[in-house]
């Protein structure tokens, strides 16, 4: 029998995702317009044996993620722009110790307090470079309800696999808004789990993880009494070493190539209408929404226009930036930020095409007409007026 | 070490019923194997080492699982115990060891969680964690190590610096006023709180391990010599003569007056506070129960 739609929010969808993902235990503090996630996991954690827990405040928020899933079990939290930034010390504790766990930002209009109740993009660079030091990261942008909830899912297997925290960019209109939607039957999602390393406790110190075979790390209170820091460390053992800059060199290296080395099957991007094209919007989360709208309108008066939408914003997705920049003549980029992206597709292509920017940071939406006419700008030469 | 043992330390009166578990020091040789280095970062004289030991003897001597031991240290001088102890270890970031014990704890009840803290790391950058974890009353014991400075950046004031001690940053006498930290958990709602000195070995054994055994939010500050930083600028530079001043100052807590100045002349030592409530992780077991009951018939 196939399953019947339901009417969900965002937010509640990537509460519902996190429990499908196997996530057992959630911490976090209230704030707009992520609160969902919160309250919806407050009631459903203990119903399917997990854990809820309100923590004093964002760092300890993610700090108490950190510990759980050091504990053995898939966490996550999640907030807005002013906790986003709060967590950023701890995101770096989970890349550099390689601790896999979930951050849902749910973006707002900022910086400060700003728009707490208005969608923005603007985090998107926080989300890549928040974090001192150098680091990769994997950042996933949602731009319907129905992704809220499998990139939720996707975002907990790419933790696992990758050993490393994982950032799902939402905005407050795909957090708030409702969509009839029809949820994966249950067992037919792809679900990673952690495992424990298939050797002895007494041999983990000497088995090194490489690019292509990223060990899981065996959870606290076990025989392998593990060590656990945010010191640079001998990859090989895992003891801190920070007088010696071949082990740094290395760790960093590591730690960065763990998520560069695979960024072409982390990278997913939705290609729309980009056959023919001679122009493309590159467009996510919200703005996406807005952009395909114009694709479609446009195509059906037969002007050639397409849509890349990144679905994995970090790593970026050079492969189908590559196709685009050597297909189209104009790629227009709008978002709800000043250029934050732009100058990423910029330097991606590289001269190989013209990038035209267009940013919101009003909180309001970027409106389908605002994007036909840039459209309509690069490609004044077709017969808008066909019906 | 025995010569410094004062035996009269060890008879705080329990409050109510309680009663600190008696924990014989245990030989070198049995200590060592729970050490991953021989090797510290510690000044010589610092107490870290007497309070790590400390440790290892009150898990020792509560015959506690090794295997579900976790230690998870902030950042400083003290926090560098997690990598030296060979029990599961988390070195956290500065101030948020609380935290990330917080969600281990929550994640695996059946661990013993030992959080390992300066005073800086517990009370400045860590102070609102310290409170929230004493008032949500979980199963952790805060092993404190309060050398009143910040001796990892060479010797700044924290918190605990007494007013008009001399730090780095506070070259003309601080200003400011110091926390009693057992005072700040008990006050926060911690159902255990106790005192030991790197000094009054087996005190400070029986007062870990008192924590350790508690079921609920402990606290155990464990006053600590830092003679190159705070002695030098303060006291004595002379690790010894550094000892001597706490068995000065350190008084039984049943024969401490209130309103005698504290802390930096004379401060009770002992079991200071022990009561019983809710304890976090238990209550959320039952609310998870009765959760579970409701969702699926």
């Amino acid at each position: 029998m196939p399953a019947s739609p339901v009417l969900m929010q965002g937010n509640e969808a990537v509460a519902e995702g996190a429990i499908a993902a196997g996530a057992r235990f959630f911490a976090g503090y209230p704030i707009t317009p992520s609160t969902e996630i919160a309250e919806t996991l407050a009631r459903r954690m203990p119903e399917v044996g997990g854990s809820f827990i309100q923590m004093e405040d964002e760092i300890a928020s993610i700090a108490a993620v950190c510990g759980a899933s050091l504990a053995g079990l898939k966490a996550l939290t999640a907030t807005s722009g002013p906790g986003f930034s709060l967590m950023q010390e701890m995101i770096g504790f989970a890349e550099m110790a390689q601790i896999p766990c979930v951050i849902v930002d749910v973006m707002r209009g900022g910086p400060s307090t700003g728009l707490p109740t208005e969608p923005s993009q603007g985090d998107v660079m926080q989300a890549r470079w928040g974090t001192h030091g150098e680091h990769s990261v994997i950042a996933l942008v949602p731009s319907s309800v129905y992704e809220c909830y499998t990139l939720t899912v996707a975002a907990f297997n790419l933790a696992e696999q990758y050993r490393t925290p994982v950032i799902v960019l939402s905005d407050a209109l795909i957090g708030h808004m409702r969509e009839a939607v029809t949820l994966p039957a249950p067992g037919s999602l792809r679900i990673a789990e952690r495992g424990i390393p298939d050797c002895a406790p007494e041999d983990y110190d000497t088995v090194m993880s490489d690019l292509d075979n990223i060990l899981p790390r065996p959870p606290l209170g076990s025989a392998f009494r593990v060590h656990v820091t945010g010191l640079v460390y001998n990859r090989r053992s895992g003891a801190p070493e920070t007088g010696d800059p071949e082990v740094a060199g290395d760790l960093g290296r590591y730690l960065r190539e763990k998520i560069y080395h695979h960024r072409d099957a982390i990278a997913r991007v939705e290609e729309y209408e980009m056959k023919d094209a001679e122009v493309a919007i590159f467009a996510y989360g919200s703005v996406a929404r807005s952009a395909k709208a114009v694709v479609k309108w446009a195509r059906a008066k037969g002007v050639p226009v397409g849509l890349v939408r990144p679905i994995t914003l970090w790593p970026f997705p050079t492969l189908a930036v590559d196709r685009m920049a050597a297909q189209v003549r104009t790629v227009i980029v709008p978002e709800m930020n000043i250029k934050q992206m732009s100058w990423e597709v910029q330097a991606a292509v590289s001269g190989r095409c013209k990038v035209i920017d267009f940013g919101r940071i009003d909180g309001k939406l970027i409106t389908p007409a605002q994007i036909e006419e840039l459209v309509k700008a690069e490609l004044y030469y077709h017969d808008w007026e066909r019906s | 070490m025995s010569a410094l043992v004062d035996e009269q330390l060890l008879e705080s009166p329990p409050e109510g019923d309680y009663k600190l578990p008696r924990i014989t020091p245990h030989k070198t040789s049995e200590i060592v194997p729970w050490l991953r280095t021989p090797k510290t970062i510690w000044c010589p004289g610092c107490s870290n080492g007497t309070i790590t030991r400390a440790l290892i003897d009150a898990i020792l001597g509560l015959e506690l699982d090794a295997e579900k031991v976790v230690i998870v240290a902030g950042i400083g001088c003290s926090g560098r115990i997690a990598q030296y102890l060979e029990y599961s270890t988390v070195h956290a970031a500065h101030g948020r060891a609380l935290a990330v014990a917080t969600g281990v704890k929550v994640a695996d009840p059946s661990l013993h969680v030992i959080v390992a803290m300066g005073d800086g790391d517990c009370s400045a950058i860590g102070g609102n964690h310290f409170i929230h974890a004493a008032r949500r009353n979980i199963d952790l014991t805060a092993l404190i190590f309060n050398n009143s400075i910040y001796g990892m950046t060479g010797g700044q004031m924290s918190p605990t610096t007494h007013t008009g001690d001399k730090s780095t940053t506070s070259l003309r006498g601080n200003v400011e006023a110091a926390f009693d930290l057992s005072e700040l958990a008990h006050a926060a709602g911690a159902t255990y709180v106790a005192r030991g000195t790197a000094w009054a070995y087996r005190q400070l054994v029986n007062v870990i391990a008192g924590g350790i055994a508690h079921k609920g939010f402990a606290a155990v500050e464990a006053m600590a010599a830092c003679p190159v930083y705070y002695g030098r600028f303060n006291l004595t530079a002379d690790p010894a003569e550094f000892l001597k001043g706490q068995k000065k100052h350190a008084v039984p807590a049943g024969q401490f007056e209130e309103g005698e100045s504290r802390l930096r002349d004379q401060y009770p030592v002992g079991l200071l506070h022990h009561s019983e409530r809710a304890e976090l992780v238990a209550s959320l077991a039952r609310k998870r129960e009765q959760a579970q009951e409701a969702h699926h018939g």
